[in-house]
């Protein structure tokens, strides 16, 4: 009898162990909640800038798994003939609709608060073209929400993308993207 | 303990669907989406006549129409290149779908304009619909001759007009091949005795793009209407339809289109129910359409 009390109390202590080891690694799944990729190339006519701001992203922070997806069509361009020429003739975005990112972020710790100096080792997937890229960024830490910031270039040819020779004074041969993702807890 | 490996049981999917591949998750948590159909020509004419394009809300487009005279006229007339009937317009994006336009043409001295809206486009995905439609609506002033009396005693200002309403009807079958059916009806207010003022027209066309920049086009306009040639009087010219080859160059913010067409007009009514010229019998005229686009709204509207 007194064995099986023990038992009967132990139940609901593992139980719930199960649970707060379930809820513990739901935590430290993120989902971008702000995300915004952005890219910039200077040209010697007029500097081209566009930005999207649906792109989908989940960050593990127990394993530092990362991955963001979205459609080539959500970037808006002021100028919206470049959208069309850029959808059009450059990404090719009814053939390749998508682009994505799958790696690992190395160097972050989520015990500790601030913003820290962090790695991307994985791959990015633009123009039907996987590639494998590291990227240096920082992750902020703030009040249970992280903020993931990211700066790199990209070079054309490596993806594939052929500018014509008509227009290739005014698109430079590489541009610079720009993360800016907000996460909160999943 | 039943109860503790029941939940064992119930919990377990969650872990393992936790170390699912990230991307794979993300996939599947998109949401099926509408993919509508975009440049499905690289400009808003075909060749004479217009395509389902429309300018985009607040950007603004100077389109230069320009036929040479016909290429049999031989060396005197330096195979057409003496003649000059030209066509200066503004095109304007009041939204994505609804957009006016104004211009004027040498030929006969017209005046025209027109509202160009488009009404359904081509999608698949979660919405789905096999074409685009736009539906145009112009009118024309003609400014030839100077006087009405050098018509006819009654004719007057009113006699002038014209008027267009066509449905352009389209679809993009890859990034490559799209196609357009026009059904086109031209009212004139003022017609000679063997014409119809009420003339009903279907256009057909389309492009096939060679490069990433370039694109073959074609266009007839079957005019049902058209004045057969054993009734016309004498001296009367016989009618044709109006017909063009093209090739479409795109750089940037232009689009240069050259055409071998028989049209010298080159507003509806004009080529539509007014083309003298046989292109089976040479009477083809060199032409181009140019265009310049400028965006007009501030980039502050999609910079955050």
């Amino acid at each position: 009898m007194v064995l099986n009390l023990g038992l009967l109390l132990r139940i609901p202590v593992a139980i719930g162990f199960l649970f707060f080891t379930i809820k513990a690694s739901g935590q430290q799944r993120y989902f971008a909640e702000k995300p915004s990729i952005s890219f910039f190339s200077d040209g010697l006519v007029e500097d081209i800038t566009a930005a999207n701001q649906k792109v989908t992203s989940i960050f593990d922070a127990l394993n530092g798994e990362i991955a963001f997806l979205m459609n080539v069509k959500d970037f808006q361009f002021a100028n919206k003939l470049m959208q069309t020429h850029f959808n059009e003739k450059y990404m090719e975005s009814e053939t390749y609709p998508k682009s994505s990112f799958q790696g690992k972020v190395t160097g972050f710790n989520a015990n500790s608060s601030g913003t820290q100096q962090v790695k991307a080792v994985g791959k990015l997937t633009i123009h039907g073209v996987t590639r494998e890229i590291d990227v240096p960024g920082t992750i902020e830490v703030n009040g249970g929400k992280l903020k993931l910031k990211a700066k790199f270039l990209v070079k054309l040819e490596d993806y594939k993308i052929v500018v014509p020779q008509v227009v290739w004074d005014k698109i430079a041969q590489q541009v610079e993207v720009t993360l800016d993702f907000a996460y909160r807890p999943l | 303990m039943k109860r503790f490996i029941l939940s064992l049981i119930l919990l377990s999917p969650c872990v393992v669907k936790a170390q699912q591949d990230l991307l794979q998750q993300l996939e599947k948590d998109t949401p099926p989406e509408t993919e509508y159909a975009f440049a499905t020509f690289k400009g808003t004419r075909l060749g004479n006549g217009h395509t389902i394009e429309t300018k985009s809300g607040g950007s603004m487009e100077f389109i230069f129409g320009h036929r040479f005279g016909p290429i049999n006229g031989g060396a005197y007339e330096l195979y057409g290149l003496d003649q000059a009937y030209v066509r200066l317009g503004l095109d304007y994006g009041i939204t994505d779908r609804l957009a006016v336009s104004i211009g004027r043409t040498s030929t006969d001295k017209t005046i025209d304009g027109y509202l160009k809206y488009r009404a359904v486009r081509q999608s698949k995905g979660a919405k789905n619909f096999p074409v685009s439609i736009t539906l145009l609506g112009g009118m024309a002033y003609r400014g030839y001759p100077k006087n009405n009396a050098d018509i006819s005693p009654e004719y007057e200002y009113v006699d002038r007009l014209s008027y267009t309403g066509q449905a352009l009807i389209a679809r993009k079958f890859s990034p490559a091949l799209s196609l357009q059916l026009m059904p086109t009806l031209i009212h004139k207010n003022y017609v000679e005795s063997y014409e119809e003022n009420n003339q009903f027209a279907l256009g057909f066309g389309g492009r096939v793009k060679i490069s990433k920049s370039m694109a073959l086009t074609a266009e007839y306009y079957f005019n049902m209407n058209r004045p057969d040639t054993s009734t016309l009087p004498d001296g009367v010219a016989p009618y044709y339809d109006a017909m063009s080859i093209g090739l479409d160059i795109e750089t940037g913010g232009h689009v240069f289109q050259i055409l071998l067409t028989n049209a010298i007009g080159l507003t509806e009514r004009a080529f539509i129910t007014e083309t003298h010229d046989d292109f089976f019998d040479g009477a083809i005229h060199l032409g181009f359409n140019v265009t310049r686009n400028f965006q007009l709204t501030k980039k502050s509207r999609t910079s955050n």
